[in-house]
């Protein structure tokens, strides 16, 4: 999460912004749900977070593919190298 | 407008999951927290989801205004039904208990709070569906 918060300030344009900030929710969020499945011992509220991690991980990339996506269409510029940051 | 097939595929994968989970904040709500209203909500989510990642018209001829009509009165129905046979045993209106001693079955209140809520659901959806479809409509034909 702290690597993805860095990225979001320190990259240059929005793809590369919404690359640092879809990888940290998805595989962050996961990490911190399976730790907190560690913490709490197998029970349903395990598997309720279990499915919880199935749902995140597949959502979350399905999000920033639409918005990546979309951006694309309206034609936001990529940064190149020797660009100012946006 | 078509959208790509990631997007497609992913929403046709996990409607059918949105639509378990609201059944469940439905049936949970006798019991702890959810209900009819926030069943309702999450059931007419997974039509906004169909609608975003397919078009308006597709899912228009899945579920039109006819199904809507018949779903938010036959919510209502039920609702109102349940809260009138509970005048027949001389209680207040919707007062389960009353019902409850009158046919002697235990736990019988549990079940028309769940008939109850079910009713609300449906109203609900049909409600937010009929008002995304008013939102979302460009003009054109209105069926």
């Amino acid at each position: 999460m702290v690597v993805g918060a860095i990225g979001l300030i320190r990259f240059p344009d929005f793809y590369s912004r919404v690359h640092a900030t879809g990888k940290c929710d998805t595989l962050g969020e996961g990490m911190m749900l399976i730790g907190f499945i560690l913490y709490e011992g197998m029970n349903l509220i395990a598997v309720k977070l279990l499915l919880l991690v199935v749902f995140i991980f597949i959502t979350s990339p399905t999000a920033v593919h639409a918005i990546l996506n979309v951006a694309y269409t309206c034609k936001v510029e990529p940064w190149k190298k020797g660009d100012e940051r946006r | 407008m078509k959208e790509n097939v990631v997007i497609r595929t992913i929403s046709r994968f996990l409607v059918p999951f949105i639509q378990v989970y609201a059944l469940y904040v439905i049936v949970h709500g006798a019991l702890g927290a959810g209900g009819g209203f926030q069943g309702g909500v999450v059931f007419a989510a997974s039509f906004i989801l169909m609608i975003i990642a397919f078009d308006l018209p597709y899912v228009r001829q899945r579920f039109n205004y006819k199904w809507i009509v018949i779903c938010s009165v036959l919510g209502v129905t039920i609702y109102a039904t349940i809260g009138l046979l509970c005048l027949i045993p001389s209680g207040n209106y919707l007062e389960y208990g009353a019902i409850e001693a009158a046919l002697g079955i235990p736990h019988l209140h549990g079940y028309l709070i769940d008939a109850v809520e079910v009713g609300i659901g449906i109203t609900v959806m049909a409600a937010m569906t009929s008002i995304i479809y008013d939102i979302s409509n460009k003009g054109g034909e209105s069926s």
